[in-house]
């Protein structure tokens, strides 16, 4: 039997361990019997390419998908997508999403006792430029009481979800926003052993980009696993 | 000097909202081939309602078309679905037979479906395979042998039909019969 090239695992901390007993809903999803180490063929080398047929233009702006505009700070997110040299990943469908600005999402399990925003769904996508740039328009999500423990909230957060140049590359997470107080008590935020990796997640308020008497900016840079330098072409059968 | 991958954290239990758009079997877009039917399971063996699925195949000549002119309006790409499992944590999807798909220059993997798996609850992503147990090409691939032998018969479907083109496969996070899952 050939031996199978595997996909080197990260580094230690960096990533949050599948079973983390603080996140309740952990417990019972995540598996415990070894993991085998992830092949490396054509099979996660290559994966879908989305390109402009699925982003409109008003996509990424979240303020403007609805008759009127939604209560909240207006915020401007943005920043670069990079593979792991640095190099930026063009085209690479970033898609988000968020609770308004009561901390309430759009959504029918979300029973919390805040109200809905009719001019906010929380929706947004959009694809990098060729510097691997994104930027898209929003308000402050709220923090949200959740059940996990007693009195447990989560810390104002948007979800990222992002196709890179293969599956490999494949990444979801969440961005923070600095100086919540929450952070250091969610265990969601607190999975990732790596204090810098964590930080990592935590926007950086940008007053350089923000604009004036309009929207604050915060900037959110994301690494994708792999390298662009590695081409995915189809390998000759 | 390499920089740190970007830490992944849960899809949560609202994903819809913003995934949604892209959900849907194939089958929806007149593909005929093989249906695969399933559940997602915990550790209690109790259904996953709020689990995504991601797909990545193979088209019937063995390639991996990449979707290079991208997406159609609904978001299509060849080779590529997303599917939300529903209150039972069932899902079900129809695809075209993937066919082998390249190993290295002279040998080929049996027909497989790269399955990504996302919930509420899973910190990080997983990532999984799918292998259809009518291939002949089975017993030479590289990926699924080099599986211990006890834990193999979790990455294949399971017929429910003589034609072979209805099958079975359900996704075990944990215990009994959990899932083989790549460590990344």
């Amino acid at each position: 039997m050939p031996t199978v090239p595997v996909v080197e695992t990260a580094a230690p901390g960096t990533q949050p361990d599948f079973h983390f007993p603080p996140y309740v809903s952990s417990i019972l999803r995540s598996p415990r019997k070894p993991l085998a180490m992830l092949p490396y063929t054509t099979s996660e080398r290559t994966g879908p390419v989305f390109g402009h047929g699925i982003v409109a233009a008003h996509d990424n702006d979240l303020t403007a998908q609805h008759a009127g505009e939604p209560i909240g700070e207006r915020i401007l997110v943005h920043g670069r997508v990079l593979d792991e040299d640095g190099h930026p990943v063009r085209s690479a469908l970033v898609e988000v999403w968020q609770a308004n600005a009561a901390g309430r999402y759009h959504h029918r399990v979300d029973q919390h006792h805040a109200p809905l925003d009719p001019n906010f769904t929380g929706c947004g996508r959009m694809l990098t430029d060729g510097n691997g740039y994104y930027r898209f328009k929003s308000i402050k999500p709220g923090a949200y009481p959740w059940k996990n423990h007693h009195n447990a909230w989560r810390p104002a957060h948007i979800h990222f979800s992002l196709f890179g140049a293969g599956i490999l590359s494949r990444l979801v997470t969440q961005m923070y926003f600095p100086g919540d107080p929450l952070q250091p008590f969610d265990p969601i935020f607190n999975s990732i052993a790596d204090e810098a990796a964590r930080n990592r997640l935590i926007s950086k308020f940008d007053l350089a980009a923000s604009e004036p008497d309009y929207a604050l900016a915060f900037s959110f840079d994301i690494v994708l696993r792999g390298s662009m330098d590695t081409p995915f072409e189809a390998v000759p059968r | 000097m390499k920089l740190v991958p970007t830490a992944s954290q849960t899809v949560g239990p609202y994903f819809r909202i913003g995934l949604e758009y892209l959900c849907g079997s194939p089958e929806s877009n007149g593909t005929t081939g093989t249906t695969v039917r399933g559940r997602v399971l915990d550790a209690n063996r109790e259904p996953v309602p709020d689990a995504m699925l991601e797909l990545w195949y193979a088209d019937p000549q063995g390639h991996f078309v990449a979707g290079s002119q991208g997406a159609d309006r609904n978001g299509r790409v060849p080779g590529f679905a997303r599917i939300a499992t529903g209150d039972e944590g069932q899902f079900s999807f129809t695809v075209p037979r993937p066919g082998p798909v390249a190993f290295d220059k002279t040998r080929l993997q049996a027909p497989h479906i790269e399955v990504m798996v996302f919930a509420r609850g899973l910190l990080r992503h997983l990532i999984t395979r799918m292998y259809f147990p009518d291939e002949a090409a089975n017993i030479a691939d590289p990926v699924l042998q080099s599986i211990p032998g006890d834990r193999r018969a979790t990455l294949m479907a399971r017929r429910v039909s003589s034609s072979g083109e209805s099958l079975e496969w359900n996704i075990v996070l944990q215990g009994e019969g959990e899932t083989v899952f790549f460590a990344w």
